[in-house]
């Protein structure tokens, strides 16, 4: 079973490239308001989420996912079943 | 801080587009002429973005069947079927609509978007998954909501990517309802229902198909989609509208699944609203016989589709992939497809102006839904006013490459 601890770098490899040049993500990034991305960038990074761990992110979970650590801790959830 | 604050960029959006001196979002159709024509800021104007596909707004026998009911039955029925019983008429029109479709059960619902509502949070509940298509109507996400199922979207018609999370789900893949349009409202393209069929049975999940811009239109009958494929014992339920083809108002669920008919009675959008009134109930049954006996207006829909379509793409617009009832010129920019919708306007035609989020990938539209009652004269005057108006055509979109959508409703 896949932790957070290693979920969290994977997850900054699969958003890097949603990143402006040296900006440095953390855990507490939050993903719209520090990242910039619009709407269709969104659902670019969560489908490329979901293929990285072979899960279905439900839309009713959305809302609660604002930081880096949210969605880590969405995968992690998701990924214990 | 107010309630009200939140609609302050509501109101900035608006005086934005005031400014253009028309919002494309409050047009009054100040007198309706016919199902294609009508008096807009003092203009007669040819409609061509209302979905009155069969152009049965005005047929006599509706007419004459919604008056007849008025005078025999009231202007309304003042409550709830639950509650204040069903009119004969309303048992009438289930029959009349289950047996157009050779399904032995079928609800009627108050409008379109209450069948989506009533239809899918009574089927899909907590415990339960939907799949839905990425592009689907803000109704879908409404009702999917309603019943606090757990809601995942897979990406626009891409089979492969439905497979996938079908296969994620694991067991939970046959408590799963796969919710799927047959025309897709906004570029007009349609579901490839055969394969999603076939991924449906392999995983033992349910389908349901929304044929609201299909009926009518689709299948040797004008069944729609299902119909057209080929598929229909295969579809576990069909939701649909009689305000766009049939030119009435009101919605409806149809299925072969016994356990269908009890949806009913644990619908909120069922029982706790007034039931269809007598006059558009008339109205609707009279347009029902006529799609079954008059299949010429489906040809002459096609016949004006494709001239329609030919025309546009002659004039440098990218269209939506298929030709059909539903076309979607891409316009580049926000404020080329503002100035173009007003331009239209003012030259006496109206279409829809369709802006994110409302789009999928962030696509600027003008939206036009062909009529059979529009006349050859009238598809002309369309196609000689967009090849008139100064426009470039995106080289960014592929149209038939959909990518996942930006509807975040």
């Amino acid at each position: 079973m896949i932790s957070y601890a290693e979920i969290l770098p994977q997850l900054f490899d699969t958003l890097k490239p949603f990143t402006k040049e040296n900006f440095r993500l953390k855990e507490q990034t939050e993903l719209v308001a520090e990242l910039g991305l619009d709407s269709l960038q969104v659902m670019q990074v969560l489908l490329k989420i979901e293929d990285h761990f072979d899960i279905s992110i439900p839309l009713n979970n959305l809302p609660k996912i604002r930081t880096v650590k949210d969605l880590g801790e969405e995968i992690e959830k998701l990924l214990k079943g | 801080m107010s309630l009200f604050d939140k609609f302050l960029p509501i109101q900035e959006a608006r005086n934005e587009l005031l400014k253009s001196g028309v919002n494309p979002f409050h047009i009054t159709v100040d007198k309706i002429l016919s199902p294609t024509e009508a008096i807009i800021n003092g203009r007669t104007t040819i409609l061509v973005g209302t979905n009155n596909y069969l152009g049965l707004t005005f047929h006599p026998d509706a007419i004459l069947a919604g008056q007849q009911a008025l005078a025999l039955e009231g202007t309304g029925t003042t409550g709830s079927r639950m509650a204040n019983g069903s009119f004969a008429s309303h048992r009438e029109l289930e029959k009349a609509i289950a047996e157009f479709y050779g399904a032995p059960y079928a609800i009627v619902f108050s409008t379109g978007y209450q069948a989506n509502l009533g239809v899918l949070s009574a089927l899909a509940g907590a415990g339960d998954t939907i799949l839905m298509d990425g592009d689907s109507h803000a109704s879908i996400y409404d009702g999917c909501r309603l019943g606090g199922a757990e809601i995942i979207r897979f990406k626009h018609n891409d089979v492969a990517d439905l497979e996938k999370r079908l296969r994620r789900l694991g067991d939970r893949s046959q408590r799963t309802l796969i919710v799927v349009e047959g025309i897709y409202s906004m570029l007009g393209d349609r579901a490839p229902l055969a394969e999603i069929v076939e991924v449906k049975k392999k995983y033992g999940a349910t389908l349901i198909v929304d044929e609201a811009h299909s009926l009518g239109i689709l299948g040797q009958h004008g069944r729609g989609l299902a119909e057209e494929t080929g598929v229909e014992q295969d579809v576990d339920c069909i939701v649909g509208t009689f305000s766009k083809s049939l030119g009435s108002t009101g919605g409806f669920g149809i299925s072969s699944h016994p356990e269908f008919e009890l949806i009913r009675y644990a619908s909120r959008p069922y029982i706790f609203t007034a039931s269809p009134c007598p006059s558009v109930v008339a109205s609707t049954r009279a347009t029902i016989r006529i799609i079954q006996t008059h299949p010429e207006l489906r040809q002459q829909l096609w016949t004006n589709s494709q001239h329609l379509y030919e025309g546009l793409i002659k004039s440098g617009y990218t269209l939506g992939a298929e030709v059909g009832p539903i076309m979607a010129a891409m316009i580049p920019t926000r404020e080329l497809a503002l100035a173009m919708w007003q331009q239209l306007l003012e030259n006496g035609i109206y279409v829809n102006l369709m802006i994110p989020p409302a789009t999928p990938n962030g696509e600027c539209l003008l939206r036009l839904s062909v009529s059979a009652a529009h006349t050859k004269k009238q598809i002309e005057k369309i196609i000689s006013a967009f090849a008139e108006l100064p426009h470039t055509t995106p080289t960014h979109s592929n149209p038939a490459q959909v990518q996942p959508d930006a509807i975040l409703n």
